[in-house]
């Protein structure tokens, strides 16, 4: 018999974001604290009651508002007394934070903790027009980046251009099924006030949009913002006391077994996707069909579509056919996917305005685009090359 | 593409990746017991496990896996479009490149083409491309 799963000793207790922007005068750091006061509050907490703090990936330059705010900063920001602090970007991903969270509270570091990721984007964008480019032709290289930079691939996107022309090479999806995701996510957009975009795109104006990198457009890459999200993490039996009804992590996927590395991992076409999802899937009784509500990572469109594959939604490659006509992921549909809009629309909040986003369908607070039917079970995800992370949630 | 290129700061474990150019050699590290390449370089061999790892030249010939045709103004003065590619090498599948393709259109690279390694130099680095092989 196996042990239980550390995960299952943990639950989210409360949920806080800040404004979320296409530039700001505000600063980062007091983003941040918009968003974790809130969820510290939401949580029925107070700062005292916080003893631990992780994100991701840390502290990087301001400058390019990938992330500006790590956690000794907020923690001392808050003068948080903590038993245990976390910020790293060497791990599965952005949820990796969370990650971490679940094994310090599980392992009896913390009993609280304040998960948060903050970005500043396109305030940096506005201050320096190519802010957030992975490199720069005026400086000498380092690191893995090293082997790419030379060839001009500045952004994230080039490199998401390469899997994703391998995932069309090999699975035949279509610009019109690929389209789904992005309409999908405006039509949600359009009901969440919060949404960057809200305006509607039809099939027409998706196909319109310019190339950045074949075969991605401008309507299949996020929407670079400012702003900071929350999550507040609890030990399960003190969660019990609190205010909101706990979502417990009923399961987590972490796993790596491709190659560390954005050019030599084995499977180009799904990325690092299927481990953390078949880890996620052998720490539970649950079923892709137990599913109510995906809140899967869309960086690019495709991500998505690579991710209903992993889960297990439909077989590999069959993603394409069943996002079709965009009716089984809508609201209504058989899997409601990416209700706030997702980051296509509602802002690159890097997984974190998803896992919010669950939490928030989850406890029924999501008015206009709330999913029917009180959903209870919500699985959310992030990826990226070897990147790759993803949470099966429970309301209890 | 004659626009400078984000340069490689040259280590010793990477140095001969970037410089043997200069001899017309594409350098991969390689197991001096078994064969294996190691890339990125590292003085492991994951298959027997031997630490006997140093440079060796191959072929220079390589099959694209990947290809996109980047449009994207990322920065002034970079010479769009222009192709991004993986490629495997004709020894190894499981050592993968990064790189350019250049000598032909843009729109006529593709999964599966046929490849051959040139170099082009700025400063002190030569940088590996890769063209179209007329011999295959």
């Amino acid at each position: 018999m196996r042990a239980e799963p550390g995960e299952k000793q943990v639950a989210i207790t409360g949920i806080g974001q800040s404004d979320v922007t296409r530039g700001t005068d505000r600063w980062p750091i007091d983003l941040t604290i918009d968003a974790c006061l809130a969820a510290i509050a939401d949580a029925g907490l107070s700062r005292a009651d916080i003893d631990g703090v992780a994100t991701w990936p840390g502290p990087r330059s301001e400058l390019t508002g990938f992330s500006p705010v790590g956690a000794a900063q907020l923690q001392d920001a808050l003068r948080l007394r903590v038993g245990w602090y976390n910020g790293t970007g060497e791990t599965s991903g952005q949820l990796g934070a969370m990650f971490n969270a679940i094994g310090a509270i599980a392992a009896g570091l913390a009993n609280h903790v304040i998960v948060f990721r903050t970005v500043y984007e396109a305030q940096a964008r506005r201050l320096r027009r190519f802010a957030n480019a992975m490199a720069r032709s005026a400086d000498r290289v380092e690191g893995a980046h090293a082997w790419y930079a030379p060839y001009w691939s500045l952004g994230a996107a080039t490199q998401q251009a390469l899997y994703f022309a391998r995932y069309v090479h090999e699975s035949g999806a279509t610009e019109e099924q690929v389209a789904q995701i992005a309409l999908n996510g405006r039509r949600n957009a359009r009901l969440n006030p919060k949404a960057i975009y809200r305006e509607p795109m039809s099939m027409e104006d998706y196909l319109a949009s310019r190339w950045i990198s074949t075969p991605l457009r401008l309507f299949d890459c996020d929407v670079p913002c400012d702003g900071s999200t929350a999550i507040v993490l609890s030990r399960r039996d003190l969660a019990a006391d609190l205010p909101n009804r706990p979502i417990r992590f009923e399961a987590i996927g972490s796993a790596l077994r491709d190659r560390n590395s954005w050019a030599q991992l084995e499977n180009l076409a799904t990325q690092a996707t299927p481990s953390p999802a078949a880890m996620l899937w052998n720490r539970t009784d649950l079923k892709p069909a137990d599913v109510d509500v995906a809140e899967l990572y869309d960086g690019f469109s495709f991500h998505a579509l690579v991710w209903l594959e992993a889960f297990g939604f439909c077989d590999r490659f069959e993603a394409p056919a069943f996002v079709e006509g965009g009716s089984r992921i809508a609201l209504d549909g058989e899997l409601p996917l990416n209700t706030s809009g997702g980051q296509l629309s509602a802002g690159r909040l890097h997984g974190y305005g998803q896992v919010h986003e669950a939490c928030a369908q989850l406890w029924g607070r999501c008015a206009e685009r709330q999913v029917p039917g009180a959903p209870q079970v919500a699985v959310t995800s992030t990826a990226g090359g070897p990147l790759a992370g993803c949470v099966l949630l429970v309301r209890e | 593409m004659s626009a400078p290129r984000p340069l490689p700061v040259l280590t010793p474990s990477t140095a001969a990746f970037w410089t043997r150019g200069e001899h017309g050699e594409l350098c991969i590290y390689r197991c001096r017991d078994c064969g294996y390449y190691v890339h990125p370089p590292a003085g492991f061999c994951p298959r027997c496990e031997g630490r006997d790892v140093a440079p060796a030249t191959v072929s220079g010939r390589a099959t694209v896996v990947s290809c996109t045709v980047n449009h994207q103004q990322w920065e002034p003065g970079l010479p769009v479009p222009y192709v991004l590619a993986l490629v495997e090498i004709e020894e190894q599948s499981d050592v993968r490149l990064v790189t350019n393709i250049v000598g032909c259109p843009v729109d006529e690279v593709h999964i599966g083409m046929r490849v051959r390694v040139l170099f082009e130099q700025q400063e002190d680095v030569w940088v590996p491309l890769f063209e179209p092989d007329p011999a295959r």
